[in-house]
């Protein structure tokens, strides 16, 4: 009874000192606090794949009324933004190359006169395919709009000749709806994403790095030989990452909320819970890559590779899972951070709950509980 | 010049000799090359979508037909219930479900148009614009066959037989879309010369911010001082052999691209290499001014990390410039980075010449010659 109240009160002497050492190395403080900070807003700003004001030139070899209404129409759309107005096609190379045009309405000398003839008029669409799915957008916006013109134009000659018998042609309007993001906002995207980001940096970069640390300073011996059981040194070690982690997932949080307005469409009680098993499996993991490891620069390397990248390329954060080689996708199943993200999302941004999100938990669960006994036992046989 | 070749020398043996950074400088491209340009792609193949068919007519069969043979789409299930549409959308199951209302073949038929729904899971981020482009495109093509299909018949009121002339009065466009230097959309080709600086730069970088960082630890940095060479002699002498290494690493890379993934080379390779060598400068003089800014190796690596991941992100190299808010455009011309991303995909994409790439060269000389500046005068207020 006694031997486990010392016991006790060794591991609250523990947890004082790692907050101390957490509070007083001033560097990795500001990197542990302005990391999050700043990814959120690095993130919410820069990793964007919308296509705006695409930087449009038109050859228009021969102006005509129905050539400048539908270079007017182009000038009306915010999609569109036209640089240059050239009289040949072949000026368009060095412009694309120089970046200066990503797209080109190349109108056939012609135009205007097939029109009149009532026989096609020939129009060419080049685009900068150089980022095929930008390419593709953009091509998509000039379609559309030179069709919607070419519709007008129809509908317009048929009122003035309405004794004629009209073709209406056939018309499948699409109706999209974007589901679970309307505005396909890409902060609203990777804020569930960085949130895992945040958290295998913190817990387990600064874990691995911190237990390795007593290793490499010798302090791990004056640990050994102290009351305290290994399992109390790992949460003595342990329980003060787990508390700036959760502190930094609930200022990414805010953050996302004031500056970008994402949403938290379901419970933020289940958001918080999910996020402390993911914390717990990423702190195993710290654990784990310390004990196999004796100095901190391989304790670095490896938190890198073996957790940082996978998060970052694996997890379905910024690039689709569903495009990537079958190796690839076989790996992301391992990969924590995928089925935190998949958690993330789903209670951010589609607001439903453990109903939908069961199999998630439990593989998270699952490997909370596996990791955490490999740890355990790797950092005991370590000791002995 | 002798003593330069001489430390020279001495860091050559250095990098030969150290298994790490050997393997560092030789393992890492490769790996990084294959592993990342199978990862890093936004490319869209195979969208898992679902079928609502209310109506069940021949048109909405064919409809369909053309999604899934578009080779864009897979149909994962068909019924006639919204419902279940939505589960499987909750459950993250499909990206797309297109619903085609009750009585779509009649009206499209009697009043020339139809609507259908188009939902789209856009929790998939950059993919939901492409879903969006692609669904849109079989619509458009599909409508404008169902509307030459239903032209004849309607016109064979009017036209007399043997009447070969095109009907007057009809307008109609003929528009035909190019993707120019990507013809087969192939996003590899598209991400790997940018990769290629991202290997170069991580290389330079963070071997010459940890290098003298090293000879600060060990305390030989000291010794250096102490020998007749000048700063200049002293920097250029570290810099020389990473500067060779890395370019080297460029030709690997460039090799590894061009077998497996057949990327195109279409401009010049001088200018290519040409332009990494001033590029180079840049990379080595910024780790430079940060191992002159940190204490030991660790740091170092932090430092750069941090500093490479802000780079990286705002380059362009995963997201395209154009998308980011204007600000932050202008705020990215002040990254190396970016401009030597421009110029490699020019150069290797579009086969653009000298004085298409003249712009983000001046910027790169600049920033090279400032770069140095600032590295030269760091390190001589230390030496004093």
């Amino acid at each position: 009874m006694n031997a486990r109240r010392i016991s006790l009160t060794a591991l609250r002497g523990l947890l004082i000192k790692e907050t101390y050492h957490i509070l007083r190395d001033r560097r990795t403080l500001v990197v542990i606090t302005i990391l999050p900070i700043l990814q959120v807003i690095l993130f919410g700003y820069a990793i964007r794949t919308d296509v705006r004001r695409v930087r449009l030139a038109i050859v228009d070899p021969t102006p005509d009324h129905t050539t400048l209404a539908l270079r007017a129409r182009f000038a009306a759309t915010d999609a569109f933004h036209v640089v240059a107005v050239v009289a040949e096609a072949a000026d368009l190379d060095p412009m694309f190359k120089r970046g200066m045009a990503q797209e080109a309405v190349v109108f056939d000398p012609s135009f205007a006169q097939s029109l009149g003839r009532g026989l096609p008029a020939r129009v060419l669409v080049i685009t900068d395919a150089t980022e095929p799915n930008a390419g593709s957008i953009a091509q998509s916006y000039a379609l559309s709009v030179i069709d919607g013109y070419e519709r007008e134009l129809r509908a317009a000659s048929s009122a003035i000749r309405s004794r004629e018998i009209v073709v209406p042609g056939a018309l499948i309007v699409p109706e999209v709806r974007m589901q679970f993001n309307p505005t396909r906002e890409s902060s609203n995207l990777f804020v569930p994403g960085l949130m895992a980001f945040v958290l295998t940096i913190i817990s387990s970069l600064m874990t691995a790095i911190s237990l390795t640390r007593e290793k490499e300073t010798g302090t791990m011996e004056a640990l050994l030989v102290s009351p305290l059981r290994p399992w109390q040194i790992i949460v003595g070690k342990v329980a003060p990452y787990l508390v700036v982690g959760f502190l930094s997932v609930l200022g990414v949080i805010v953050e996302a909320r004031v500056i970008f307005h994402v949403p938290v469409h379901g419970s933020v009680t289940l958001l918080l819970g999910e996020g402390l098993l993911f914390i717990l499996v990423s702190l195993s993991l710290g654990i784990l890559i310390s004990a196999q490891t004796t100095s901190q620069r391989v304790a670095m390397f490896a938190a890198l590779v073996g957790t940082m990248l996978p998060t970052l390329l694996l997890s379905g954060f910024i690039f689709p899972l569903e495009s990537m080689p079958w190796a690839l996708q076989a790996i992301s199943y391992i990969v924590p951070a995928r089925w935190f993200v998949t958690v993330a999302r789903g209670i951010m941004l589609k607001g439903i709950g453990l109903a939908y999100l069961w199999r998630e938990t439990m593989v998270l669960a699952a490997m909370a509980l596996v990791l955490l006994a490999l740890s355990t036992r790797s950092f005991h046989e370590r000791l002995e | 010049m002798r003593r330069i070749l001489f430390l020279a020398r001495a860091e050559v043996l250095h990098v030969v000799r150290d298994r790490a950074t050997l393997a560092q400088v030789l393992v890492l491209p490769a790996a990084q090359l294959l592993i990342l340009s199978n990862a890093a792609t936004f490319e869209i193949r195979d969208t898992p979508a679902y079928v609502v068919d209310f109506d069940g007519s021949s048109t909405s069969r064919e409809l369909v037909h053309r999604f899934s043979s578009s080779g864009h789409f897979r149909i994962l299930g068909q019924s006639a219930s919204p419902e279940a549409a939505n589960e499987q959308m909750l459950h993250g199951r499909v990206t797309m479900v297109l619903t085609v209302p009750a009585d779509f073949e009649r009206s499209l038929v009697r009043e020339g148009t139809a609507p259908v729904q188009i939902a789209v899971n856009a929790e998939k981020g950059a993919a939901a614009g492409i879903v969006q482009s692609y669904a849109g495109r079989i619509l458009s093509a599909y409508s404008t066959e169902l509307g030459v299909a239903l032209r004849p018949t309607a016109n064979s009121a009017r036209a007399t037989p043997g009447d070969t002339a095109p009907v007057t009065g009809a307008i109609r466009f003929e528009v035909e879309a190019r993707n120019w230097y990507n013809p087969t959309l192939n996003y590899q080709h598209y991400m790997v010369p940018g990769l290629l600086v991202a290997l170069v730069t991580l290389i330079g970088t963070l071997l010459s911010a940890q290098n003298i960082a090293r000879e600060k630890e060990l305390g030989t940095l000291e010794q250096l001082n102490v020998t007749p060479l000048t700063r200049g002699q002293f920097i250029a002498a570290k810099l020389m052999p990473f500067w060779v290494l890395a370019v080297v690493d460029l030709g690997v890379g460039l090799t590894l691209g061009r077998l497996f993934f057949g990327v195109p080379i279409r401009g010049s390779l001088l200018l290519l290499f040409g332009s990494a060598a001033l590029y180079l400068v840049v990379a080595l003089a910024i780790g430079l001014w940060i191992s002159t800014l940190v204490e030991t190796q660790q740091q170092a690596m932090f430092v750069t990390f941090f500093i490479m991941n802000i780079y990286l992100l705002m380059s362009g190299l995963f997201t395209p410039v154009d998308s980011m808010p204007p600000w932050v455009q202008t705020f990215s011309l002040l990254n190396p980075v970016r401009h030597f991303v421009t110029i490699s995909r020019a150069l290797l994409i579009k086969g653009a010449g000298l004085a298409e790439i003249a712009e983000p060269l001046l910027f790169l000389g600049a920033y090279a010659a400032i770069m140095l500046t600032l590295a030269v005068r760091q390190y001589s207020k230390r030496a004093a």
